[in-house]
């Protein structure tokens, strides 16, 4: 069971606008896939490390400049930008 | 018309090097074909004319140039969540609709360095997230063999292309099954690598720790060799491995005593009996041809789609954090920056992408993240150990691809875990890094419907591609299911 208030609760956390049936529906989704997912809880992993993913050696690198986009490049698929002054535009940040 | 049997990506490759065909006229028929077939399969999102024909046009020109590429003149397909420079890359998502990347993809770049002649972009489900294409938000899909019928997903687009014969490789990628189970459902192969054989750099991040590259063809030997193509470290994917490369070649013969394991348990999640029927005959083939079988374990299969459908959508939820309407992809307006990142997310994202961004914060947020996320990696974890030590019984591991033939388009679209569970038998080899293929072992006898393909499933230990690829094409060649062919769309 997974109420509206909490759906609500994730929603916001994921940058979601979800308001009344879409709410009611994602809700319903969220509960019916957990009770699925719960599954897990009977494995027993005493004494397992937990596996982040699969990797040969640790995905490190040294903090180095390479390569990168160009001005161009950088905001040519931006929806808003101001080209000349190298900027992204938003909507106003604060209330 | 469609040809009996297509040319491989092979024969054609020297029969272009050789001038005995033209790789623009080889260009053009198969974007013809497309023209004409593709409006009823829908395959492709977008084709690229101009690239391919200038690559065509380059190749035609001085074919002797190109004797030491593998792929000249050859026509592929890539999936639109792989980065094709200028060219609009969806990735299937309303959000992406008019996004023209500023560079290659590192799979792409290989193949157009091998060269590959880059034909268009394949249909998929958004972001890869579903098993059907019916979450492309473009249109599905169709399956060449039945056009009722899903090509599978996420890959649906590159495997229909490839049966449809439309060219003889496509590029696809595989978080959770999404190149192997469409393989099968459309009779072709789907070779997904080990984690960190192919650069994931300018694939659209699904799952960060579980997304690979990989391959279509036919036959084992085109997919093969698409695959040692775009296979090889890359200093801008981290997680991209400098591993041995690929030492396999067509025709290699398959050691006598070659041990297959075989999940027997397993077999009991709710497979189809057909496909039951088809996977035995294959493993009777492989015996016939020397192979030894061997019961192995997994004991901790069903679970395994339990934790996938976590950890996957944990690393969703944090990677689609980037479409946020600022720096690219559509933007819905609003009075303040918050208002424009919820309601640019709300529009774009489609409702299965939706849902698994939801389930993916669940699990990652305060008071949920070790009941769900952690104990998903730690059965992760288990899952690895269980594959290892399948590996010191066996050489290859053999299961279905899919646990049923491919199921209706829209017929699973309002169950997310019906569809969700046409992913039983492939998370497994992602959860654990693992190479694997799909490739075609018999069709559905048609009583109940279409005669659809069966795709059986090979799993190779870490790095071992080559041993895998030789058990697929000893199979191969001892059957004769690639003789066959889907008449053109009616």
């Amino acid at each position: 069971m997974v109420t509206r208030e909490e759906a609500a609760r994730i929603a916001a956390l994921a940058k979601l606008e979800l308001t009344g049936e879409d709410l009611d529906r994602a809700a319903r989704d969220l509960a019916e896939i957990l009770g699925y997912v719960e599954q897990i809880a009977a494995v027993d992993t005493a004494g397992i490390e937990p596996s982040p993913g699969v990797w040969v050696a640790p995905p490190l690198r040294d903090d180095t400049v390479g390569a990168m986009l160009n001005a161009d490049e950088t905001f040519a698929n931006a929806p808003d930008a101001d080209r000349a002054a190298g900027l992204f535009r938003v909507p106003r940040v604060l209330g | 018309m469609t040809p009996a049997s297509p040319m491989t990506a092979l024969a054609l490759r020297d029969r272009i090097i050789s001038g005995e065909l033209s790789a623009v006229e080889v260009c053009r028929a198969a974007l013809a074909r497309i023209e004409r077939d593709d409006v009823a399969i829908h395959a492709f999102q977008s084709l690229m004319p101009e690239r391919a024909l200038a690559r065509a046009e380059d190749i035609d020109r001085d074919p002797s140039r190109f004797r030491d590429k593998p792929l000249a003149g050859v026509p592929v397909a890539i999936k639109d969540n792989i980065a094709t420079r200028g060219h609009v890359t969806t990735a299937g998502s309303r959000l992406l609709e008019r996004f023209a990347p500023p560079y290659d993809a590192d799979a792409v770049e290989r193949l157009d360095a091998a060269g590959a002649v880059l034909i268009g972009k394949t249909t998929l489900d958004e972001f890869g997230m579903g098993s059907s294409t019916d979450f492309s938000a473009f249109g599905p899909a169709r399956n060449p063999w039945a056009m009722d019928r899903t090509p599978g997903g996420s890959s649906g687009g590159s495997a229909a292309a490839v049966a449809a014969g439309f060219v003889p490789i496509a590029l696809g990628s595989d978080t959770g099954g999404s190149i192997r189970q469409p393989a099968a459902f459309c009779g072709v192969t789907g070779l997904k690598p080990t984690y960190g054989r192919v650069s994931r750099f300018g694939l659209v991040a699904f799952a960060s720790s579980l997304d690979q590259i990989g391959t279509f063809g036919r036959g084992v030997a085109d997919a093969a060799a698409a695959l040692q193509v775009i296979a090889g470290r890359d200093p801008r994917d981290a997680t991209s491995a400098d591993a041995t490369p690929i030492a396999w070649q067509p025709g290699s013969p398959m050691a006598r005593g070659t041990r297959i394991g075989v999940p027997s348990a397993d077999l009991e999640m709710g497979v189809h009996p057909e496909v039951r029927e088809a996977f035995e005959r294959a493993l009777d083939e492989l015996v016939a041809a020397g192979a030894t079988r061997v019961d192995i374990a997994l004991p901790s299969s069903r679970a395994a789609l339990a934790a996938y459908y976590l950890i996957a959508t944990a690393e969703a939820s944090s990677n689609l954090a980037r479409f946020d309407g600022v720096r690219y992809g559509a933007r819905v307006a609003a009075d303040t920056l918050d208002q424009m990142y919820a309601r640019t997310r709300t529009a774009g994202f489609g409702p299965e992408v939706r849902r698994r961004i939801m389930l993916g914060t669940y699990a990652l947020s305060a008071g949920h993240y070790d009941e769900y996320y952690m104990q998903a990696q730690k059965v992760r974890a288990r899952i690895r150990h269980e594959f290892e030590a399948a590996f010191e019984q066996a050489d290859v591991l053999a299961m279905p691809s899919s646990p049923v033939p491919a199921f209706a388009l829209g017929d699973r679209v309002a169950d997310p875990l019906g569809m969700y569970y046409a992913d039983v038998f492939t998370v497994g080899a992602n959860l654990a890094g693992l190479p694997a293929i799909g490739v075609p072992c018999g069709f559905t006898s048609g009583d109940d419907g279409p005669m659809l393909p069966i795709g059986l499933q090979l799993i190779g230990a870490a790095w071992d591609e080559a041993r895998m690829l030789t058990v697929a094409e000893t199979y191969e060649r001892r059957t004769s299911w690639l003789t066959r062919t889907p008449g053109a769309p009616a």
